[in-house]
C-alpha cells in the first residue's frame, strides 16, 4: 500500500516572485520549480545529489535541489538559472559560458552557472576549500586560482567534457567581473 | 605546419554538386564566403545558458497539471525467468495513481527488429532491471510510490552472468558491430610471429563502461485523434519515428517526434530505447500526455553499454621495429535479447603496415543487458589494446613509441590495400611530440620523480572511420532575401546546428543571419543519426548540395523567389552510392599524456593530455575543440575513474549510479589541449570534413597507461589505473626512496 498524501502549505520566494504553495510534502525543491512554477531551467541528471544538475542557490548559497525538501525551505528565496540574470538579459557568467564554449548539450549548464555564481560569492568571502593554503587568513576573499575553480567546481558533472572551457568561463568573470566578449577584442 | 591559432584555412569548399561550376550568386547580392571555419557561438547557446532550452522532459510543463501523467518504471528484480503474476491493486490504491501497466494488460506492439524496444509484451524475464511494469500516476512522487507498490513475482531460473575471456558459450557472429568483418587474414600471422625478432604478448581487459549522458533518457508523448506526438531524448528522430511507426502499427505520417535539444547520448541514444515505447504506450492507454523520465540506475539496464572486452594482443616486429606480425582477438558478450559484438578488433585492420595479420571478434550470449553504442565503439576499447601492445613492443625493440609508430606508418589501408584519401598521422605524431616537449624522453621507467611523486609520459594513435550516409534535406528562399533549411538532424551538443547553419550560409553566398536552420524533428527531410561520426557529413552533404540546387532555381527565377518562396529538396543517395570504393577514407590523430603518480598512495593525476589531429577541413573551430577535448576527457575518465561490474550474482552492474560510476569531474581535467593540423581531402564530401566527434576518445587510455608505466614500470593491462593496482609494483619505489 502506498502511503497517503500529506500536504503542507510553504512559501518560496523563486528569482524574485513570491509563491504559496500547497505542496506534497515529498517534493523536492526540484520538482517543485519545475513541475509547480514550469522553471525547468534546473535539470534532473541523478535525483540523488550525485552530479550537480539540479544546482540553485537558496538565500545566495548553491545547493542540489534534488535533496531539498520543498516543505523545508518555507522562506527561501530560491534563485534558478532564469532568475540568475534579473533583467532578461545575460549575467557576466552566462556570457562567458558562451564565449568559452563552457558546454556541449547544455544539460548540465544552468547547474554550472548557478554553481559558479556560488562559488564566487564563496571565495569572495573568504571561505577556504580543500585546496585552499592553511595560512589563508579567515574573511579575506580566496584568489579563484584555477585550481580553486576546479576544486570548487567538482561537484557538477558535465559528461561532454567542457570542463576546461567553465574553469576560463569563471575565472573571467572572478577576475573582472564581466565575460571576455564584454570587453575590446574577446578572448577565444 | 600551421595550426588552428593562426586561422583556419580559406578556401572554397570542393565543389561536389551535380552539374559542377560555382552556381550563380543569390539574389545579385555579394557572396558572402568564410561563414564555414569561423569561430561561430553555437546558435542555441543563449537558450541553454538562460535555461530556456526545452528537454524531452522539459515538455511536461507545457501541459496543464490536472491533465499530466508521469510514468515510474518497475524493474525486474531476476536476471532470468518469468512473471507469475503483477499485482497492481496495492499501487492502484494510492492517491493520483492513474494505472499500472504490465505485460498482462499493456497494448500489443509490432515487433521493429528491435528486441528491446517489445516492453511489456512477455511474461519472460531476460534480465535484471528489465522492465516489467511501469506506474503511471498524476504527480511524479505518486508515480514513484505506486511503481515501488507494484507486487511482482517470479518463477526464477538459473541464469549466467558471468563473462570470462573461454566462456564456453563463444561464438563467431555473422559480423561484428557496424558490419565489420567478425575475421579478417592475410599472410601467416603464426609463422611470422615465430620468426620476428622482437615479440610481444598480452592479454588486455576493459571493464563494462556507461555512456551516462548527464541527460536521463525521457520522453514525453501525447496521442490526439490516432496521431502521437512525441518529444524524446535521442540522437535522430527519423528513426525514432519509423520506428514507433511499426511498433503502434501506424502510417509514419502519423507519428511526429521531436528532439529540439538533447542531453548528450554518447551512442545511448542512438538507437530508439525503451523509454520512448513505455511513454507511448502509457499516453495511449491513459488518454493522458505522460512524461517518463528514467532514474539515473536504470540507464545501464535499458540503454545500453560498452561490454567487457578481453583482448589477446601478439605483436611481432624485425630488428628495426617494423611489425611482421600483428594478432588481435577480442571476446566479448551480448545478452540473450539481441546479439551486439563490439567490433574492438579492428584498429590493427587501419593502424599500422603489416604483410601478416589475424583480427577475430568471438561474442557469448549471457543474461545480462544488451550492450550497445558507446562513443567510437570497438575502435576505442580495441584501441586500448592494440596502442597498450605497440607501447610495449617499443620497449622489447629499445624504440621510442612515436618513432615505432613512424617506421610503420602507411600509405595504405593494411586490411584493403587501398591508398588513404588522406592519412596524416605521422604528421600528427610529430606535431604533437614538438607540442609536448616529447623529443629527449629517458624511456627508463621511474627516472622522473618529484618528491614523492613519479612522473611518467605516453603517446598513443587514434583513428576513426571517416563515412556519410544518404540524408534529405530542403532550402527555402523567401522573398525578402532569408533562406530556410530543413534537415532532421539532431545536435545533442555536437554543435550540428550552428554547423549546418554555416554550411549552408556557405553554400547559398548569404550571411549566417540570413539563414536558419531547422532541426530535430520526424517530421523534416528524413535523415541518419548523429552516429558514427557521419552527422556533419551525412547532414552536410544534404543541406550543401539543397542550397546550391536552390541557388539554381533561384537562377530561373530571374534571381529573386516569387511571392510564394522557392523551395527545393536535395536526396543524396545517389551521390553516396556514386562515393569512389577505390579509397580508404579514415581520420587520425596522435595522443600525449603526462601523470603523476603518488608512490605511497597509487593515486594517479593526469597533468597533461595533448591531442593533434588530421580529420580534414575544421568547420567551427570553437565547437570543434570542444568535441576534441570532450572526447579526450571521456578517454580520461576511461583510464583513470571509470568502470563497471557484471555481479554474477544478481546479473545486473555493481556500478549504477553517478556515485558508483566515477566519470572525471573538473579537478580531475588540470591540462587538456587539442590541436588539428590542415588537412585538404576532396574525396570525402563538399565540405572536406571528416567527422570529429568519437576520434578524441579513441588511444586516450592507451597513451595514460603507457605514461603510468614510463612513471612506474607497471604496465596496466586492465582498465582502469586504480590505485590498488598500482601498489604493490609501487613497493619497490617506496623502499628505494629514503622518507
Amino acid at each position: 500500500m502506498t502511503a497517503p498524501v500529506h500536504t503542507a502549505t510553504a512559501a518560496l520566494r523563486v528569482n524574485g516572485a513570491p509563491h504559496e504553495l500547497r505542496l506534497d510534502t515529498r517534493a523536492t525543491v526540484l520538482d517543485t520549480v519545475r513541475e509547480q512554477l514550469g522553471l525547468t531551467g534546473a535539470k534532473k541528471g541523478c535525483d540523488h545529489g550525485q552530479c550537480g544538475a539540479c544546482t540553485v542557490l537558496v538565500d545566495g548559497v548553491r545547493m542540489n535541489s534534488c535533496l531539498l525538501l520543498a516543505v523545508a525551505c518555507d522562506g527561501a528565496e530560491i534563485t534558478t538559472v532564469e532568475g540568475l540574470a534579473g533583467d532578461g538579459g545575460l549575467h557576466p557568467l552566462q556570457s562567458a559560458f558562451l564565449e568559452r564554449d563552457a558546454f556541449q548539450c547544455g544539460y548540465c549548464t544552468p547547474g554550472q552557472l548557478c554553481s559558479a555564481a556560488g562559488a564566487l560569492r564563496e571565495l569572495a568571502a573568504g571561505r577556504p576549500s580543500a585546496v585552499t593554503g592553511e595560512g589563508h587568513p579567515p574573511g579575506l576573499p580566496v584568489v579563484a586560482s584555477d585550481e580553486e575553480i576546479r576544486e570548487r567546481m567538482s561537484g557538477n558533472l558535465c559528461r561532454c567534457g567542457a570542463y576546461p572551457g567553465i574553469v576560463r568561463a569563471v575565472a573571467d568573470v572572478a577576475h573582472t567581473g564581466t565575460a571576455p566578449g564584454d570587453r575590446e577584442g574577446g578572448a577565444w | 605546419m600551421t595550426d588552428p591559432e593562426s586561422g583556419p584555412a580559406r578556401r572554397p569548399a570542393p565543389d561536389c554538386s551535380p552539374g559542377g561550376g560555382p552556381p550563380p550568386g543569390a539574389g545579385g547580392g555579394a557572396r558572402h564566403a568564410g561563414a564555414l571555419g569561423e569561430p561561430v557561438i553555437r546558435l542555441e547557446g543563449r537558450e541553454k545558458v538562460t535555461g530556456a532550452a526545452r528537454y524531452a522532459a522539459d515538455h511536461a510543463a507545457e501541459v496543464p497539471l490536472e491533465d499530466r501523467a508521469y510514468a515510474w518504471p518497475v524493474p525486474a528484480t531476476i536476471a532470468r525467468g518469468r512473471i507469475l503474476s503483477v499485482d497492481p491493486g496495492p499501487a492502484l490504491a494510492g492517491p493520483g495513481v492513474v494505472a499500472v501497466l504490465s505485460h498482462e494488460n499493456a497494448p500489443r506492439l509490432t515487433d521493429a527488429d528491435d528486441a528491446t524496444l517489445l516492453v511489456l509484451q512477455s511474461p519472460r524475464v531476460a534480465h535484471r532491471g528489465q522492465c516489467v511494469a511501469l506506474a503511471v500516476a498524476e504527480t511524479l512522487e505518486a508515480a514513484r510510490a505506486a511503481a515501488a507498490a507494484v507486487r511482482v513475482v517470479y518463477e526464477a531460473e538459473p541464469h549466467d552472468a558471468a563473462f570470462r575471456p573461454d566462456h564456453p558459450g563463444l561464438y563467431a557472429p555473422d559480423t561484428a558491430n557496424a558490419g565489420e568483418a567478425t575475421d579478417r587474414i592475410h599472410g601467416d600471422p603464426d609463422r611470422a610471429y615465430e620468426e620476428a625478432r622482437f615479440r610481444v604478448e598480452a592479454e588486455y581487459l576493459v571493464p563494462p563502461l556507461h555512456n551516462h549522458p548527464l541527460e536521463p533518457h525521457a520522453a514525453t508523448a501525447r496521442w490526439s485523434g490516432g496521431r502521437l506526438r512525441v518529444y524524446d531524448s535521442s540522437q535522430g528522430t527519423t528513426v525514432v519515428g519509423r520506428t514507433l511507426a511499426t511498433l503502434f502499427g501506424l502510417a509514419e505520417e502519423s507519428v511526429t517526434v521531436v528532439s529540439e535539444h538533447v542531453g548528450g547520448g554518447f551512442g545511448s541514444k542512438g538507437t530508439p530505447r525503451p523509454h520512448v515505447v513505455l511513454a507511448a504506450l502509457a499516453a495511449r492507454e491513459t488518454g493522458r500526455p505522460v512524461t517518463l523520465a528514467l532514474p539515473r540506475m536504470l540507464l545501464p539496464s535499458l540503454t545500453g553499454h560498452r561490454p567487457f572486452t578481453a583482448h589477446r594482443v601478439r605483436l611481432g616486429a624485425d630488428g628495426e621495429g617494423r611489425l611482421t606480425s600483428l594478432e588481435h582477438a577480442v571476446t566479448t558478450y551480448s545478452s540473450t535479447v539481441a546479439e551486439y559484438t563490439e567490433q574492438a578488433a579492428t584498429p590493427g585492420r587501419h593502424l599500422y603496415a603489416v604483410p601478416n595479420s589475424r583480427t577475430t571478434h568471438r561474442v557469448t550470449r549471457l543474461d545480462v543487458a544488451t550492450p550497445s553504442w558507446m562513443r567510437a565503439p570497438g575502435g576505442c576499447p580495441g584501441a586500448f589494446a592494440l596502442e597498450s601492445a605497440l607501447d610495449e613492443l617499443a620497449v622489447a625493440c629499445e624504440l621510442d613509441p612515436v618513432e615505432l609508430r613512424l617506421r610503420n606508418d602507411t600509405a595504405e589501408e593494411p586490411d584493403s590495400g587501398l591508398p588513404y584519401s588522406s592519412r596524416r598521422l605521422a604528421d600528427c605524431l610529430r606535431s604533437g611530440a614538438d607540442r609536448f616537449g616529447w623529443w629527449g624522453r629517458d624511456p627508463r621507467p621511474g627516472t622522473r620523480t618529484e618528491g614523492r611523486l613519479l612522473i611518467g609520459t605516453g603517446v598513443a594513435s587514434s583513428t576513426h572511420p571517416a563515412l556519410a550516409q544518404p540524408a534529405v534535406a530542403e532550402a527555402h528562399a523567401a522573398p525578402g532575401g532569408g533562406y530556410r533549411v530543413r534537415i532532421a538532424a539532431a545536435d545533442i551538443g555536437t554543435g550540428a546546428r550552428t554547423v549546418l547553419t554555416q554550411i549552408a550560409a556557405d553554400a547559398l553566398g548569404a550571411p549566417l543571419d540570413r539563414v536558419r536552420v531547422e532541426i530535430g524533428a520526424s517530421d523534416l527531410p528524413p535523415a541518419p543519426v548523429a552516429g558514427g561520426s557521419t552527422g556533419t557529413a551525412s547532414w552536410g552533404w544534404a543541406v550543401h548540395q539543397a542550397c546550391r540546387e536552390l541557388l539554381y532555381a533561384l537562377a530561373e527565377h530571374g534571381g529573386a523567389p516569387p511571392e510564394a518562396g522557392l523551395t527545393v529538396r536535395a536526396d543524396t543517395t545517389e551521390e553516396i552510392a556514386a562515393v569512389s570504393d577505390a579509397w580508404a577514407r579514415r581520420a587520425f590523430g596522435a595522443q600525449f599524456a603526462e601523470v603523476a603518480v603518488d608512490m605511497d598512495t597509487g593515486a594517479t593525476r593526469v597533468r597533461r593530455l595533448l591531442g593533434v589531429f588530421a580529420t580534414g577541413r575544421i568547420l567551427n573551430p570553437r565547437t570543434a575543440r570542444s568535441q576534441f577535448v570532450g572526447g579526450m576527457i571521456m578517454g580520461l575518465g576511461m583510464g583513470l575513474t571509470e568502470h563497471s561490474a557484471l555481479d554474477p550474482e544478481f546479473g545486473d552492474f555493481t556500478e549504477q549510479d553517478l556515485a558508483a560510476y566515477h566519470v572525471a569531474g573538473c579537478a580531475d581535467v588540470v591540462d587538456v589541449q587539442a590541436y588539428w593540423l590542415p588537412e585538404e581531402d576532396s574525396r570525402l564530401n563538399p565540405m572536406g570534413a571528416k567527422g570529429i566527434g568519437e576520434i578524441g576518445i579513441v588511444g586516450t587510455a592507451a597513451a595514460i597507461t603507457s605514461a603510468v608505466y614510463h612513471a612506474t614500470g607497471i604496465r596496466v593491462r586492465e582498465l582502469p589505473v586504480l590505485p590498488e593496482r598500482l601498489l604493490p609494483g609501487l613497493a619497490e619505489w617506496q623502499r628505494a626512496v629514503v622518507v
